[in-house]
């Protein structure tokens, strides 16, 4: 990956984020990571982070707003929230926070295994543009990108975290079904 | 060559009709988007929204209780809004033709069709219908048709050898008993052919068999004792009944004698061999209780299966 486009070191932006949730989320809170790079993120924080944070995984494709206009995407990924979502304090996590829809669906997703207490949000990046009145609790880094442009989360074999910026996917059938 | 009326102009699937020419492709994906499905039914809320707002009619010509309902629980578990038709007591039997019924529902804003009929072809003429009448946002799902095909039964038949025996290309499967009535035997015969299961064989009484069975690419045995042997997966066809005329057969019991599943029989595949039979059971006819019942038997996982299944064709099918 290049660090063009002004992308922050992702293991620098993960350091900061570890910082900014010390001390300042519940010792007890499950860390849920939105699949894909969510689930990395959120395994790295169960590990910096004191405490003993149970972990859950997300896949949100059965909540999203674009199941109509752009289909089920393949390998959806299983749920796994192995602690009682009731009562509980969550912290959603997610690499790149942008329209707010994931979260969004995340945050309906969670209601359907119980009634949390407090639902948080942790992000690696804040790259603005959102299009519903979701923010982040715990930020790692903020930048600007092109609208053209997805911010892309990878894991090397290793486990190192890196940025890179790819051209946002196409909306495969922008247009509206005809109505009957 | 004319498209394959399944398929919409980008390949993806926007109806099912028959396993027979759909590419491996494709049916690997709605075992692949099955796959996630089965662990909603573990959830607090058994529901996904994926579906919402989406009604789909159950147009049921045939009588039928399991694939009915796990119709029904599938689009449940989506959010779907369902419509169960009544057919032997509504419209139909006071004269209405099949495409008048489909268009009044059409009228009333359908989004999906599942239909059994005891014609062959029937789901595919509602299809056309719906394509060339402009319709082409409203899908329909064959859910067993006359003596043609049953795919989602093949497709969960498909899920189930898949979870339990990972690779198709090692597999030998036996079909055993009454093909020449099944449906649900053609579909999976297409399944594994299509998805390069190396050894299928049917084994029946000849009564029992279409004639040139052979030219769906499988094996033909009559001796069961000799066709188990070495085999993976054994699949016990129903002894259809109702659909027999005339004298095929001596007896059921005479039936249970020679191709009846027995553990003395089953003893004779290998020795993780699955048994799987399509419900529903003719205990002592078709299959020996005890077979049924025991530890080899995967006839109950197949029904939660065909549920993930049908929720994978319905929202593939809907979102095309």
């Amino acid at each position: 990956m290049t660090p063009d486009h002004g992308l922050p070191d992702a293991e620098a932006a993960l350091a900061a984020l570890v910082e900014r949730m010390r001390g300042a989320v519940a010792h007890d809170a499950a860390l849920v990571g939105i699949y894909s790079g969510g689930a990395w993120l959120a395994e790295r924080l169960a590990a910096a982070l004191p405490g003993a944070h149970p972990l859950g995984f997300i896949d949100v494709s059965y909540y999203r707003d674009d199941y109509a206009v752009s289909g089920l995407k393949p390998n959806v990924k299983r749920t796994s929230l192995p602690f009682d979502v009731s009562g509980a304090t969550i912290v959603l996590v997610d690499d790149v926070l942008y329209t707010g829809r994931s979260v969004r669906a995340a945050i309906n997703e969670l209601f359907d295994f119980g009634r949390p207490e407090r639902i948080e949000l942790a992000v690696l990046v804040d790259r603005g543009g959102r299009e519903l009145p979701i923010e982040a609790t715990y930020t790692g880094a903020r930048l600007a990108v092109a609208r053209d442009l997805s911010i892309v989360l990878s894991r090397a074999s290793e486990g190192t975290l890196s940025l890179g910026v790819e051209p946002a996917r196409r909306r495969e059938r922008a247009e509206p079904r005809v109505a009957r | 060559m004319t498209r394959n009326p399944q398929l919409n102009r980008n390949g993806e699937l926007t109806h099912l009709l028959t396993l027979e020419g759909l590419p491996a492709a494709v049916i690997t994906h709605i075992l692949d988007t099955a796959e996630p499905f089965v662990s909603i039914a573990e959830r607090e809320v058994k529901k996904v929204p994926l579906l919402r707002g989406k009604a789909m009619f159950n147009l049921f010509f045939e009588n039928s209780t399991r694939t009915r309902t796990t119709f029904e629980i599938a689009a449940k578990r989506l959010s779907a809004d369902v419509i169960n038709l009544n057919i032997g007591v509504s419209s139909t039997a006071k004269g209405e033709t099949l495409l008048d019924t489909v268009d009044n529902l059409c009228a009333m804003n359908a989004d999906l069709f599942v239909v059994r009929h005891a014609q062959s072809g029937a789901p595919h003429l509602i299809a056309s219908h719906l394509t060339a009448t402009g319709r082409a946002h409203v899908h329909v799902v064959n859910a067993g048709d006359g003596r043609h095909a049953h795919p989602t039964q093949g497709l969960l038949d498909l899920y189930t050898i898949r979870h339990y025996k990972k690779d198709f290309r090692e597999l030998s499967v036996a079909i055993v008993g009454d093909v020449l009535h099944s449906r649900v035997a053609r579909s999976l015969i297409h399944g594994l052919t299509t998805m390069q299961v190396p050894r299928v064989r049917v084994i029946a009484p000849r009564t029992l068999l279409p004639t040139a069975v052979e030219a769906l690419g499988v094996e033909v045995m009559n001796d069961m004792r000799e066709g188990l042997r070495g085999c993976d997966v054994i699949v016990m066809l129903r002894l259809q009944n109702e659909r027999m005329k005339g004298a095929l057969l001596p007896s059921a019991g005479e039936y249970f004698k020679h191709y009846g599943l027995t553990a003395e029989k089953l003893a004779l595949a290998k020795p993780d061999a699955i048994v799987m039979h399509p419900g529903p059971m003719n205990r002592g006819v078709e299959i020996d209780s005890p077979v049924a019942d025991g530890s080899r038997s995967v006839i109950l996982p197949q029904v939660t299966f065909g549920i993930a299944v049908r929720m994978a064709v319905l929202s593939i099918v809907a979102s095309s």
